[in-house]
């Protein structure tokens, strides 16, 4: 019986070695993207555990002692920890509030057209401001909202006759930011949406119409519960990276002036890390927020499984 | 789904979708019409009037300007042959690696799949990452804006759903002809891609040519800036003409104008793709179900 055994295990021994023998381009082709992710994903993924060390460029990861926690004692006992983490949920909460929604309620509305082909025009020009980098976009705020000859600031200053500063302001920080947001994304948001829409059955909405149902009621009864759990996953999505801003759109619009407000997770990271050089301090930070991130998303989907949704795992 | 839009209250609610949407869709082309208009505009006028469509006076000045810069110029070759070799980079990285992960015969692609996956969850950081593009030697060099991302785990896995919905039998047949898995890829399999190569190429290219963080992190040297670092560069600091000069002292820099043309010139190879963009993309992005 034994002998059985290891004639067999020895035939799938031999057999794999003869299989990668025989497919050899296959293993070969691998080795780039292995060669990346060991390099560029997982490499860095090792360096993390600076944030418990007190890592110095010249000894390198290895030598530079090791200090337990104590970065992470050192950010919470940080004033700017309160802060940066309650500009961070701020921004978070007023994208949940005004962008997230954005892109479902135009998916909503471009699925009322009826000439398609409208449609598919509109789809067109909302779509553009996704393809602009951040810098294109804080570079057109710049020139629409400047201070000195913004066209929107003329605009407001003679309508209103106030000149508001909306760039420097720190009361406008967080309007601009999600301004922004949905200018750039509300477009491209709509194409998960619309292919949820797509997927409606017709035959629901006669039936609907059949028994008085009036459009609000329509969409309320058939048109929501269909892109329920889309809007369910996209949510859970959005919680999980609550703490990530992104980091191109708040550097370029964080100046001197609005710091107190501006400064999230990501800038913060980057400040001190790159900025100022403090390696360990900052890749606990980042790290923190990682693991938040990651918590809250497993949270939110727990959260949905237990409303009956599929969740995302 | 007649019936649906016949009645008074659907007729009216229809007509001021319809205007709401057009109004929505020019507000979001609108800044930027003005910019194009502005960048064909005389400094004069671009500080007399607030905003325009049209420029009264065409004027090709804060063109003439930019491109008479060195530094422009500059940015533009560097950005230029970075997205060139980046997006070829980025294509043959995903592509030979999607393909061995699409083969169900593949020893060990589970342990492979889950490495990709956690890595589309969890990464090392901006500060890991910086660290190791420094220790490889990689800090002012044109690669560390290519190789750092060559590979989106997310469009790994598009491709490599793509690879596993292609017949078997082509395969199939192929091996019994003799041919190498390389040559099923190269004869067969790509080609068939055509599509999604093209689709790939294009959002590559644009997200180089877009790509701010990475020039900002891993290039100190200005003369090798890539052009968005330019661009910021010229339009949110005080004074733009310092950061583009053409060392001519008798010439006025046009301080606006010179802003709206480098905005034009940055958006330039977007907007020309655009509608290449728009034929490919929802098929392209919808083919993994991932939001792009």
């Amino acid at each position: 019986m034994e002998s059985t055994i290891k004639e067999i295990s020895k035939k799938k021994q031999i057999s794999a070695f003869n299989h990668i023998r025989q497919n050899k381009w296959l293993y070969i082709l691998t080795i780039p993207g292995l060669l990346y992710f060991a390099i560029f994903k997982y490499a860095p993924m090792y360096g993390l555990i600076i944030a418990f060390k007190d890592y110095v460029p010249f000894l390198g990861i290895s030598e530079s002692k090791w200090v337990g926690l104590q970065n992470f004692q050192d950010f919470f006992a940080n004033p700017d920890f309160f802060r940066i983490f309650w500009n961070t949920l701020a921004i978070a909460f007023l994208n949940i509030l005004f962008a997230f929604p954005a892109p479902i309620l135009l998916a909503l509305l471009l699925n009322e057209v009826r000439l398609k082909v409208y449609q598919r025009a509109i789809q067109t020009f909302v779509y553009v401001p996704h393809f602009l980098s951040w810098t294109i976009v804080v570079s057109l705020w710049h020139i629409l909202f400047n201070l000195d000859h913004g066209a929107i600031t003329e605009i407001v200053l003679s309508l209103t006759g106030r000149e508001i500063d909306f760039l420097t302001d720190p009361a406008w920080f967080r309007p601009m930011i999600i301004l922004q947001s949905i200018w750039k994304e509300m477009g491209w948001g709509t194409i998960i949406y619309l292919a949820a829409l797509a997927g409606v059955d017709q035959e629901q909405y006669e039936a609907a119409i059949m028994d008085g149902a009036g459009r609000f009621r329509r969409v309320w009864h058939i048109t929501l519960p269909a892109i329920r759990s889309t809007i369910v996953i996209m949510l859970i999505m959005k919680v999980g990276s609550i703490l990530s801003t992104g980091f191109d759109q708040f550097y370029l619009m964080t100046n001197q002036l609005n710091r107190p407000v501006a400064d999230v997770f990501d800038t913060y990271v980057y400040m001190m890390g790159i900025t100022n050089g403090a390696y360990s301090y900052s890749t606990a930070v980042g790290l923190f927020k990682s693991l938040i991130g990651i918590i809250l998303v497993f949270s939110t989907n727990r959260l949905a499984k237990k409303f009956g949704e599929s969740g995302l795992y | 789904m007649k019936n649906m839009h016949n009645t008074k209250g659907g007729r009216i609610f229809d007509v001021l979708n319809i205007i709401f949407l057009g109004l929505l869709g020019i507000l979001m082309v609108l800044p930027f019409i003005y910019v194009v208009a502005g960048s064909f505009a005389t400094e004069h006028e671009l500080s007399t009037r607030a905003f325009f469509l049209w420029p009264n006076t065409f004027s090709l000045e804060s063109y003439k300007y930019i491109f008479s810069t060195p530094a422009f110029m500059r940015s533009l070759l560097v950005t230029t042959g970075v997205t060139i070799v980046g997006t070829f980079v980025q294509l043959f990285f995903t592509f030979t690696f999607a393909y061995p992960l699409s083969r169900r015969n593949l020893k060990g692609r589970n342990v492979l799949l889950n490495l990709v996956i956690f890595a589309m969850l969890f990464s090392g950081g901006m500060i890991p990452t910086f660290i190791v593009v420094k220790n490889l030697g990689l800090i002012d060099s044109y690669w560390a804006l290519i190789l750092p991302i060559a590979i989106n785990p997310f469009n790994l896995m598009i491709i490599k759903n793509f690879f596993q919905e292609m017949p078997i039998e082509l395969e199939e047949s192929a091996k019994m002809d003799g041919c190498t898995e390389l040559g099923i890829l190269w004869k067969i399999m790509l080609p068939l891609s055509k599509p999604v190569i093209a689709t790939f190429t294009l959002f590559y290219a644009v997200g180089i040519w877009n790509d701010f963080m990475s020039g900002l992190l891993y290039i100190n040297d200005s003369s090798k800036w890539p052009i968005q670092l330019l661009l910021r560069q010229i339009t949110m600091s005080s004074s733009a003409s310092s950061a583009l000069s053409n060392l001519d002292p008798n010439y006025i820099p046009p301080e606006q104008g010179m802003k709206f043309a480098v905005i034009i010139v940055a958006t330039l190879p977007i907007l020309i793709f655009y509608p290449f963009l728009q034929k490919h993309f929802a098929k392209g992005m919808l083919v993994g179900s991932v939001k792009g």
